[in-house]
């Protein structure tokens, strides 16, 4: 597909890598002739030098043949003129970052007048997977599927819990929940497990369960499950007030540190149930005393990820049981592990999934293409959701005798209300939705790709 | 440097090189050559052997930047040398292998210098291939490469080969895709190279003639199949056919693609374009009024000027008379058109328009300079900015080729040779033309040069067509220091 990038900050730059990785016609645009020419040196992109709004340029970057253009300067109106703009000249489908709080409530709005398809904002979407990690803090990592009746959620394996060393067929037949282990993370490889597949302790799991039956899992897994009450953030930016105002929806109380006064001033209006405090949020004598022993929860928000660690990695020290640290660099993701910080959130990442999902389905104009879509495990696992269409094949075949990929896990189908963790007898039928986990090569876009 | 890589990339290479011997192959068996098809067989088995063996060794890391570009590209033209030349050698058509290895980096580099004093005793078979490695060479192997095959997944690597291979001060690609482009640039190169068959075919010449000379001007190389070159086909269309078509290889290829965009009128404005032209015009205008007397006929005297100044300007090296008994102007034109070359982005060589474009640009600017030191003025070429790093780019380029000349000059004088014959050796060779003047003149061959003479003409070639860069890395021990931490055994 012929795609356009505007803006090669962090969020352009890991769209470009993913794109180009998946095989995409890119073009990126760009008015600084120095990192347009690196981008173009490092992936098998064309650049074009200039303003991204301005006519000439989209003219330039081909706006007339392309199919979509992804507009993510640092600028919401640049963004939003570009894709009008790329519209106008026959740009086919838009995508534009608008993340300005002040923005928030008129983006259907926006979206509707300017025919926009898609308005992606990576600040509320950090914070929407951050309130996920906190209200279940037994979780890693927490996706939904199939209007959030099926989950996927990463758990890690401690020292003592009653599944170690048991194969997994054990652990479902123990449990009496229906639940499947799709992936398995262990050092720094990633299994798709079989039944035989023995837990050892300090693996991480990845677990498809029905989101009322997680509750059992988590009680037979021996994992304390204790609510979320008081949460601290360090660093009042843009995600820290999506953040907090999720939070205090959800009856948390929030309390939010930022150096500068200005923006405390602003926080504090916007948010009148938070408590603000000015001050800096990486000197140790004010964590001490505003962090103390009783929040359940810190998250470290602060713009530089230097700075986020080393907070997190003090905090840590102190025994403050959850901690989230926002990092960019996604790069060094296993240093930051081997520093025990697991939770660890980077909102260009996520903001990658959203954009992969609405590609990918937009490539695949079956019925059956991909719904939804979550890269897990540094991006080495996907798992998808299809809806089985009439040209969806080897439908009613048993799933042991239809030709499915190596790699390739049928974590769960739903028919009609019920979920089914299917054995090889079960066979995929007409209407289903269908959730697979792959780690394989190839990029998966609708069902069929599924099989040989 | 990632070896592996480069292993991988080579061998890949030296397969693609196996299929294109099955052409001579099939051309030996037509003409039921015996000698010379036992001589290719061999040479295919050795080439694919080579090449499935390179393939067998396994990468464990992808790394592969600019420095891998470089060396895969001036590795792998020294390597289908080597293998290209053994058909000559083991049919015994040129006994000595420097010879072999000359004649055959002559034909890839699309030079057209030869040592072959009787060209017509060579066997069809191998004449053929003499002047298919101009095809193959004229838009490049690696391009060839990156046109069939992915190489890679996104990442931008691919680009390191299409600059490290394309001549040029500012290679870009067509489009966003670097394979995509590649495809391109060979599908205009089959079009075109196609059509030129069509027109000799329909002036008369035999089918066997028509795809040499085809591959021979589609490549800006130059090798006849005829002892006297394209003076063996008296015909004026022939020749003009001939002259036109080099001249269109002479053209930048993106100007080709920007009229297949439709993009006529940018095509048109094109700087590099109009300079071109206008350097051939006029050359072609002073040299048919200098050599008017001799000819005594206006027509003929445009006919021979035009031939020859398309034939050396595009750096082809055909020639229909011989030019080295014209006058010391029409000579000393000829001289200055084999250092000037075609387009960049053509099949032709030289220092290229656009570096001399960019060159007289930047002397201007800096002229204005000293008359108003503080004065701000941006270099533009279409009307689009030039950076920096290009503009220097061309300086280090014509540094890099003045001390080349020099050096291959002084090297070469040891044969005691008359100065002309050294110096415009060294040009034809450097700037991949063919012929020179003087002892390599349109009647003349390189044989009578010493073998230390040849080897320096020969990396004058790959020095040439690769636009030094790449070569000279390899000179660079850095390059193939495998590199051990310390307290890591061996």
């Amino acid at each position: 597909m012929r795609i356009i990038i505007v803006g090669l900050g962090k969020v352009g730059l890991a769209l470009t890598a993913m794109l180009s990785r998946e095989g995409h016609d890119l073009v990126v645009v760009d008015c600084d002739p120095v990192v347009l020419q690196n981008t173009q040196e490092t992936f098998d992109v064309i650049g074009a030098d200039g303003n991204g709004a301005a006519l000439g340029v989209l003219r330039e970057a081909g706006a007339e043949f392309a199919d979509l253009i992804i507009a993510v300067t640092g600028a919401d109106e640049i963004n939003l003129l570009s894709c009008v703009t790329a519209k106008k000249l026959g740009c086919a489908h838009t995508i534009a970052r608008v993340r300005n709080p002040e923005y928030v409530k008129q983006l259907s709005l926006l979206k509707e007048e300017l025919g926009l398809s898609m308005v992606i904002n990576p600040e509320d979407s950090a914070a929407r997977e951050i309130s996920h990690i906190l209200q279940f803090p037994s979780f890693i990592k927490r996706e939904s599927f199939a209007k959030g009746r099926v989950e996927i959620v990463g758990l890690k394996i401690r020292q003592g819990c009653t599944i170690i060393g048991k194969p997994l067929s054990e652990l479902y037949r123990e449990s009496k929940v229906k639940v499947l282990v799709c992936a398995v993370e262990r050092e720094d490889e990633v299994f798709i497990p079989d039944g035989n597949f023995v837990i050892r302790a300090g693996d991480k799991i990845h677990v498809t369960a029905e989101t009322n039956n997680l509750a059992g899992l988590i009680k037979y897994l021996g994992i304390p499950m204790q609510k979320v009450r008081d949460v601290v953030l360090i660093g009042g930016s843009k995600i820290a007030f999506y953040l907090a105002r999720r939070l205090i929806v959800a009856g948390i109380s929030v309390k939010i540190i930022e150096k500068e006064y200005e923006r405390c001033v602003k926080l504090s209006e916007q948010l009148p149930r938070a408590l603000v405090i000015n001050g800096d949020g990486c000197a140790q004598k004010l964590l001490d005393e505003e962090i103390n022993r009783k929040a359940d929860a810190v998250v470290a928000l602060l713009n530089i990820d230097e700075a986020n660690l080393v907070v997190s990695m003090y905090l840590s020290g102190l025994g403050v049981p959850i901690i989230v640290a926002k990092i960019d660099r996604t790069e060094y993701m296993d240093v930051y592990k081997n520093f025990g910080l697991e939770s660890i959130i980077s909102p260009k990442g996520i903001i990658c999934n959203d954009v992969l999902q609405y590609v990918r389905a937009l490539c695949n104009s079956a019925e059956s293409s991909v719904i939804t879509l979550y890269r897990l495990v540094n991006d080495q696992v996907e798992a998808l959701e299809f809806r089985a269409a009439k040209d969806t094949r080897y439908l009613g075949v048993p799933l042991a005798k239809a030709p499915i990929r190596k790699g390739v896990l049928i974590a769960c189908l739903k028919r009609g209300s019920t979920i089914i963790f299917p054995s090889g007898d079960d066979s995929i039928q007409l209407g289903d939705t269908v959730i697979a986990v792959t780690s394989g090569e190839r990029t998966i876009g609708e069902l069929n790709d599924i099989y040989h | 440097m990632n070896h592996r890589v480069v292993a991988r990339l080579l061998g890949r290479i030296l397969i693609i090189e196996t299929i294109a011997l099955a052409l001579p192959l099939t051309v030996c068996l037509i003409y039921g050559e015996a000698g010379s098809a036992k001589a290719f067989l061999i040479t295919m088995a050795c080439t694919a052997a080579v090449g499935l063996l390179a393939l067998r060794v396994k990468a464990q890391h992808k790394q592969f930047y600019a420095l891998e570009g470089f060396v895969v590209t001036a590795l792998s033209w020294i390597v289908i040398s080597l293998f290209g030349a053994l058909p000559f050698y083991l049919s015994g058509a040129i006994p000595s292998l420097m010879d072999c290895f000359f004649e055959v980096v002559s034909g890839f580099t699309t030079t057209g210098a030869s040592i072959l004093s009787d060209v017509e005793a060579l066997s069809h078979g191998l004449l053929f291939w003499r002047s298919f490695t101009h095809w193959l060479g004229g838009m490049g192997v690696l391009v060839f490469l990156l046109a069939v095959a992915s190489i890679g997944k996104g990442d931008g690597h691919e680009l390191y080969l299409l600059k490290a291979e394309s001549p040029g001060p500012n290679v870009g690609k067509l489009t966003s895709k670097v394979g995509k482009s590649a495809k391109i640039l060979y599908g205009l190169y089959v079009v075109f190279s196609l059509v030129e068959v069509l027109f000799l075919l329909a002036g008369g010449m035999p089918l066997y003639d028509s795809l040499c000379t085809m591959f021979a001007t589609a490549g800006t190389g130059g090798f006849g199949i005829k002892n006297t070159s394209m003076a063996f086909y008296q015909s004026y269309y022939l020749q003009g056919v001939v002259t036109v078509f080099m001249a269109l290889f002479g053209v930048n290829f993106n100007i080709f693609f920007l009229l297949l965009m439709r993009e006529f009128s940018q095509a048109w404005h094109d700087e590099e374009l109009r300079v071109y032209l206008g350097i051939m015009l006029s050359s072609i205008a002073l040299i048919t009024l200098n050599i008017l007397p001799i000819y005594g006929n206006t027509f003929e005297a445009f006919h021979q000027a035009a031939f020859q100044t398309v034939s050396i300007m595009t750096t082809t090296g055909f020639t229909t008379t011989n030019f080295d008994m014209w006058p010391e102007f029409s000579r000393s034109l000829l001289v200055l058109l084999m250092v000037a070359g075609a387009c960049a982005g053509s099949t032709g060589g030289g220092m290229k328009t656009a570096r001399l474009v960019i060159a007289l640009k930047s002397v201007k600017k800096e002229i204005s300079r000293m008359l108003h030191p503080r004065q701000v003025k941006i270099l533009r070429m279409n009307g689009k900015q030039l950076d920096n790093r290009i503009v220097k780019g061309v300086s280090l380029f014509m540094t890099a080729y003045f001390i080349t000349v020099a050096a291959s000059f002084l090297i070469v004088s040891l044969d005691n040779k008359s100065m002309v014959t050294n110096l415009t050796a060294v040009l034809s060779c450097l700037n991949n033309i063919g012929p020179g003047l003087d002892l390599v003149g349109p009647l003349g061959n390189f044989s009578s040069f010493s073998n230390l003479s040849k080897a320096v003409l020969t990396l004058d070639m790959l020095l040439g067509r690769l636009e030094f860069f790449p070569v000279i890395f390899l000179f660079n021990p850095a390059v193939w220091r495998v590199r051990k931490r310390i307290h890591e055994p061996d």
